[in-house]
């Protein structure tokens, strides 16, 4: 079994904010981010499995390409995170919660559970890992 | 499971030599490392955490917060410092092994401490070419 990840990029923007709350209440909770603002992301996604024995690929690149042009620029690239999609109405964009949705949208997209791991980088000093707990841990 | 890392910046020299050998012999072991009067880094301090996000702020842990603990526990105590003027770095060899696993014992007990999440790790990049981590594996 081995590992392979794919990187895509794209620009996003956001605010911090919850649906339950007021105006102030976002600001008191979410200080700055509770403003409109907006990231770079890079996301890298890995697949476990094995290579293909005639291939030798764990999946096509161009393949997993076109799942995350699907799955992720289509929804997220250049758009808003609140305003252009219906995630993020109770509970806010943050990296934590924008990783899981991201995480769900390609479980049910990546062929045979080949989906290790999905890392989503908000800028190059923070980053947040989604991944399946192994039996061991 | 999910995991949140911050990556942070110190800048600090060092020098490779134990007080049990000779300066001929940490010359041996150490190479250039040895140079009795020093030399630094730009590091490269990864710290991932774990637990549950919380369900009001959306974090594992807050992003100030952590920042403040690694302000308080490591950046004063190392950024723009000689490490074996620390002391931790007495008879323990300030090698980027040995700094990961000083950091990781001293921000284990503070984020326990002070949030809900736990320390799953600690990377120490000393170079663009190596780095060591303690904690669990990726």
């Amino acid at each position: 079994m081995l590992r392979i990840t794919r990187a895509i990029d794209f620009s996003t923007s956001l605010r911090y904010r919850r649906g339950d709350l007021s105006e102030a209440e976002n600001v008191e909770l979410f200080g700055p981010q509770s403003r409109q603002h907006g990231h770079n992301y890079r996301l890298e996604v890995t697949l476990l499995g094995e290579p293909d024995p005639l291939s030798g690929m764990v999946l096509d690149l161009k393949d997993l390409q076109q799942i995350l042009d699907d799955e992720i620029m289509v929804r997220f690239d250049h758009r808003d995170l609140n305003e252009d999609t219906p995630y993020f109405e109770k509970r806010p964009p943050t990296p934590e919660n924008f990783a899981l949705v991201i995480y769900e949208l390609l479980k049910a997209a990546v062929p045979d559970g080949l989906l290790d791991r999905v890392r989503l980088r908000q800028d190059s000093d923070v980053w947040v890992d989604v991944f399946e707990a192994s039996a061991a841990s | 499971m999910i995991e949140r890392t911050h990556r942070y910046a110190i800048s600090a020299a060092h020098v490779l030599s134990h007080p049990s050998l000779s300066d001929d012999e940490n010359r041996a072991l150490y190479g250039k490392c040895a140079n009795p009067a020093g030399h630094g880094h730009n590091y490269g301090i990864e710290v991932t955490v774990g637990g549950p996000v919380d369900d009001r702020t959306g974090h594992i842990v807050a992003s100030d917060l952590l920042d403040r603990i690694f302000d308080e526990r490591i950046r004063q105590r190392f950024d723009n410092r000689m490490l074996n003027d620390d002391a931790a770095f007495g008879e323990l060899v300030p090698t980027a092994e040995n700094i990961a696993i000083v950091i990781h014992a001293d921000l284990a007990s503070e984020i326990a401490k002070h949030t809900t999440a736990h320390l799953v790790r600690v990377r120490v990049v000393e170079t663009q070419r190596n780095s060591s981590t303690m904690g669990a594996p990726e």
